[in-house]
Formats: structure tokens, sequence, C-alpha cells
């Protein structure tokens, strides 16, 4: 017999999953505060991946400076809620005397719209770039993002070079300042709480997004010019802005979890950003499934998650078996990144979970 | 003026080592259409196990004389990078040679960054001070009548080491260009490049022909790392990453698949860097310094690929990759 209808089944199922996410960070913070932040680094990372997936998984250009994007975000928020610029430039000082204090309202659609704006402007001059030769001018493109980063202190302060940005500003929403306990409804929540909740929220608008885009036309055109460009184009897809909208859309992401990151830190330094950052979120991509959302956002946790743990495991089983640690956590870390990054290829270059054949295909009489 | 003739004896040095590290891109692009992504790292090794065996050598014969310790360096790095890259063939790209043409790219870049990490274990990762084996003083070859406006000394000078880099390069690139064109391995290559089925056809075993290929990059890149070690006094496991990157951009602005455009392309890119390195303060009135010269190498892969993506001598070949 049985017990619920399907519908019924999907809500039940629906609740269960919102009520294990709601209630993780107070599992995860029995552990330990670091687990929390463990789940919101997490949590960025899957943003990044999902943006970076619309780029190399359904529009199918390999861009390996995709972390350009979100250190644009995280510059953007860094710049406009810290004293930075009012302390360097008088002419802004004036203007806000009171200090910069934008609204997130304000912050992260801006983040997000300067990060699409510099996704076009990669994308302008390499829409005629396939492959791997896309692949090292979008690499070159990050490196001269970081370049200006690490070098725009001078004459004009504008990024403060290597030291990077202090005293961002945390979150606050309608008053709910992000930077202590605050007492919600009679319970104690941490700020770290508060921050996964929003980047939850972010997370879920994004997963929503790219599920809607990927069966949307758009979607469908980006997969016509990933399986064949030429072909595409006679199909009458405008492969110009296509891509174009891929780049946009995927930076876009990018810069909104760069915002989120600068908050969340309160910190930005030109050396969050390099080369490597790009190729972990290409790593977790490619590793959980190139343009299937879920397996996109298994590889992005796997890969944030699990070095994480290495960390906290590495040190001390080291530490007891040859009573000193002999190679670090984070050599290891990369280790795996590289490893991982060759065995795919070789053994699974389809990803842990990638995509099953859609139901159109899956009907198709084979011939 | 001074700084036009210094930055050009600069720019040919640097160009040098690009063009040596280009060619081993260029001829496994001619051979397979891949860009051996890791190849940068060949670089590092080579300086890195020069490094090693040139701090043996120099205590265990604290006597021998420079030029020695120098050449036991290469002769010791040529042929572990060889070793190195040729595993990297057989293992990480022979697999996938009929694969989707990202799946070797993105191999290429977990074997880069395995070999990095390898490296800082070995060598640890800290800056290694490279031992100067050979005379660093610089020989100056002109001065300039002083002038009043310039509060240095107006001279052109160029350093042992750096007549060592161009001649070394000069030497290799003519032996390769030698070897392509005249020996039997060289026709194979071509033959290979050209078209491998029916290089099969005509006997020639293209799985051994590719690796010759890498290897013969790998060795070139090999003393290019010794180089620059040599050059600058420093090792590091990250070395490898910049030089490769803009080797790959000579290659590609000579035109990609190209031997001749490789070592043009190399010392062009070298002359263009350092040239907008030394002017690039003027043109931009002091707002952009010459801490933005890793930019140029960049720039110029960006407008190669859009305004002309065949490179100077090459064929066109963007719609390929």
């Amino acid at each position: 017999m049985k017990m619920f209808n399907t519908r019924q089944q999907q809500i039940i199922g629906f609740l269960l999953v919102a009520i294990a996410l709601a209630a993780l960070p107070w599992v995860a913070g029995m552990l330990g505060n670091s687990w929390v932040r463990i789940l919101n680094i997490a949590l960025l990372y899957v943003m990044l991946a999902l943006g970076l997936n619309i780029v190399v998984g359904f529009a199918g250009l390999l861009d390996l400076g995709y972390v350009a994007f979100y250190a644009v975000g995280a510059y953007v928020y860094g710049l406009l809620a810290s004293p930075h610029l009012t302390d360097n430039f008088e002419a802004i000082a004036a203007l806000f005397p009171g200090g910069l204090h934008l609204s997130i309202w304000v912050l992260i659609p801006l983040s997000a719209m300067v990060a699409a704006f510099f996704g076009v402007l990669l994308g302008g001059p390499t829409l005629r770039l396939r492959g791997d030769y896309l692949a090292i001018v979008t690499l070159g493109f990050g490196e001269i993002i970081r370049l200006f980063l690490n070098n725009l202190n001078a004459p004009l302060n504008i990024t403060n070079g290597p030291q990077g940005i202090n005293m961002i500003e945390p979150v606050s929403i309608a008053g709910l300042r992000f930077s202590r306990t605050v007492d919600l409804f009679g319970l104690d929540v941490p700020a770290l709480h508060l921050y996964y909740y929003l980047f939850l929220a972010l997370t879920l608008i994004i997963i929503g997004v790219c599920m809607r885009l990927q069966q949307s036309r758009i979607g469908r055109a980006w997969t016509a010019i990933r399986d064949d460009e030429t072909a595409a184009k006679a199909m009458g897809i405008n492969t110009r802005n296509m891509k174009l909208l891929a780049f946009a859309l995927g930076a876009s992401f990018g810069g909104v979890a760069g915002a989120m990151f600068s908050a969340f830190q309160g910190f930005v330094s030109p050396e969050s950003f390099g080369l490597m950052e790009s190729i972990i979120v290409l790593c977790m991509v490619v590793l959980g499934g190139m343009g299937h959302i879920p397996g996109v956002i298994l590889g992005a946790l796997l890969l944030a998650g699990f070095p994480e743990m290495l960390r906290q495991v590495v040190t001390p089983v080291q530490e007891f078996l040859f009573g000193a640690v002999l190679v670090d956590a984070e050599i290891i870390r990369s280790l795996i990144y590289g490893l991982t990054m060759v065995l795919a290829m070789l053994y699974r270059p389809q990803g842990l979970w990638p995509q099953g054949k859609s139901k159109a295909a899956r009907k198709q009489v084979p011939t | 003026m001074d700084i036009f003739a210094q930055q050009i004896i600069n720019g040919l040095v640097l160009g040098s080592i690009y063009a040596l590290v280009a060619l081993g891109y260029t001829m496994v692009y001619g051979v397979l259409g891949l860009i051996n992504f890791a190849h940068g790292e060949v670089v590092m090794v080579g300086a890195m196990v020069a490094f090693s065996a040139i701090t043996f050598f120099m205590g265990v014969f604290p006597e021998a004389p420079g030029w020695v310790l120098f050449l036991v360096g290469v002769l010791c790095a040529v042929p572990v990078c060889m070793l190195v890259s040729f595993t990297i063939e057989r293992f990480a790209y022979r697999p996938l040679r009929n694969a989707p043409r990202l799946a070797p790219l993105i191999s290429a870049i977990g074997v880069s960054i395995i070999l990095q990490t390898l490296a800082m274990i070995i060598w640890g990762r800290n800056y290694l001070i490279f031992p100067s084996t050979l005379p660093t003083d610089p020989i100056i070859l002109h001065t300039f009548a002083p002038d009043p406006l310039a509060d240095y000394e107006r001279t052109v000078s160029i350093t042992p080491v750096q007549i060592l880099i161009v001649a070394v390069s000069a030497v290799l690139m003519f032996a390769l260009a030698f070897m392509v064109n005249k020996s039997r391995l060289g026709k194979a290559m071509r033959a290979t490049s050209e078209n491998p089925q029916f290089a099969g056809l005509m006997g020639i075993n293209a799985n051994s022909i590719i690796a010759a290929t890498f290897v013969i990059g790998a060795a070139l890149a090999g003393v290019a790392g010794v180089m620059v070690a040599a050059n600058y006094s420093v090792a590091h496991f990250y070395m490898g990453f910049l030089p490769g990157l803009k080797a790959f951009t000579a290659a590609v602005l000579g035109g990609i698949g190209n031997i001749y455009g490789a070592m043009l392309g190399g010392l062009l890119l070298g002359i263009v860097e350092s040239l907008g390195a030394g002017y690039l303060g003027q043109l931009t009135g002091g707002f952009l310094g010459s801490h933005y010269q890793d930019i140029f190498a960049f720039a110029v892969l960006i407008l190669v690929l859009t305004l002309r993506p065949s490179g100077l001598l090459g064929e066109r070949v963007s719609d390929r990759a």
C-alpha cells in the first residue's frame, strides 16, 4: 500500500532536504566553528563552479581565467564597503561624508554587473578562438587582472597593491549586522551561520537560474554551439551573442561569489586570485561532470570539502606515524588536484556524475 | 638611445630563451596539434636539477672552474628533462590521443600541477639562490657622453652569462634546424606532422617519432631552464609558468607548428617586452611602470590571435584548435 502519492512524496522530500540544509550548520557547529566556515567556503565554490559551468559545460568554451571575475566581484564589494576609497580620494570622501556604506542590495547586483562587463570584455576579442587557444588567452586575461590588482597602488592608490583592502564591512540586511552572534526569535545565531544561510540562498538562486537557463532556448543554443559551432550557425543561432551571453552570465555568478567572499573574509588581496584558483574551479566542473548541474555541485562540494578534511586528518596522522609533519597538507591538496585532473581525463572523462541522455534523445528510435 | 640599445640587448637575451622553449611547443604542436601545457614545468625541472647538480659538484670539487660547473649542471639537467617529458607523453598524453580536444589539455594542466608540487616537495617552496658559476660583472660595450638630464651612467653592457645564453641558443637552433631538414629523424618528423596516416604507411612509427619530438623539445627546455636560472640567479618551483606561457605566445606569434617561426617569435617577443618595459613609464606619463612587463606577452598573444591567427610565418590554425 502506498502511503503518499507522487506529488506528496515530492513535497515531503523537498521538506526533508530543506530541514537538512537548515540544520546543517548547527550539526557542523557542534564539531567546531571551523566546520561551518568550511561549509561556507564550499558554498562559495559551488557558486563559482556553477558559473564556470555555464561557460565550459554549457557553451563548451574552456576558460582558464575564471578567477578574474571572482576577483572583480570581490574588489567591487571591497572598494565600495570599506574606508579605502574615502581615505585615499578626497573627492569621494566629500561625496560621502559618512563613509561608503552601500547596502548589499546595491552591492551584489553591482558586483555581478561589473563582472559581467569584464566577461564581455574578455569574450569580445576571443570570439573566433576555439579550444586550447581560448584556454591560453583566458589564462592570460586572468593573469593581467591579477597584475593590475597587484600594481594599481601607485601613482593612484586604487587597489592598495599586494597589501589588499582591509576593513571591509560585513553584510548587513535590514539592520541585521553579520558580524557577531545575533538574537533571532529567541535563538542565538552566530554570524557564521547567518553567512551560511545567505550563501545558501544565493546558491539556490543560482542553481534555479542555471536549471531554467539550461532548458531554455538560450541553453539549447549553447549546447548546439558546444557540439558543433558551424552547424549551430547554419541553424540560425547568433553564435556571437550567445557566446558573449555565456561569458557575461558565467562571469556575473563569479562576481556574486567574489562579493560574498569579500564580505565574509573582511579582507581581499590579489593573492587569493591566482591561477591555481581558476584551475581548482575547473577541476570541480570537470570532475563533477561538465554541463550537468547536480554533477558540478557534487564536484564542488567534494573538492572543496575533501582537502579541508585532509587538513584535519593528515597532520595528526603524520605526527602519530613519524612524530613530525613531513608533508604539508597544502602540498597534498595540490597533488590531489593535479592527480584528479589527469586520472579523471584518463579513466572517466565524462566526470563522476555526467548528464544522462535527455528525454527527447531517449525517445528517438535508434537508426 | 642608451636605454634603447641596452633594452635591445636584454631583449635578445630574453628572446633567445623564449625561442628555445617555444621550439618545444611548436614541434609538439606540429606533430600532434596539442599544446603541451606542462612544457613550462620542464624548464623548471631543468633549472632545479642543475641547481642540485652544481651545488653537489661544488661541494665535492670546490676548485672546479665555473664553466665546468655550468656544463655539469646542463649535462645533468638535460637527461632528467628528457626523461620527465618522455614519461609525461607516455602516460598523460598518449592514452588521450583520440579523445576530445579538451581532454589532453586538462590532463596537461594536471601534469603541470603535479610537477610543480613534486618540485615543491623535493626542493622546498623558497627561492633558491642559483650558484653563479660564470662571471657576472657586466662588460661595458659602449659609453655614451654624459647627459646633464640623466642621473645615471649611460652605458650599454652585457654580462658573460648573457653572451653564453645568446651563443648557446643560436648553436642549438641551428643544430635543430639542421636535424629537422637533413637527418632521417627530421624527415620522419616532417612527414608525421604533414600526414600521420600516410607517414605510417611509409613505415614510420608515429609513436616513436612523437616521443622523440617530446624528448628533443624537453632537452631544449632543460638548457633554457639552466640559462634562465643562471641569468636571474634564482630557481623556484613556480619559475616555469611565466616563461612557458611567454614561449607559447612566441610560438603563436611566429606561427605555431613552424620552427623558424618559433625562433623569430621568441626573439621578437623578447625585444618587444624589453623595449616595452623600458619605455612604458615614459609613454604613460609614469602611470604604468616596468612592473607591467608581463602584460606585453599577453597583449601580443591576444592581438596576434585576433588579427593574424596564423602568426607571422604559419598557416591559418585558429579553427583547428
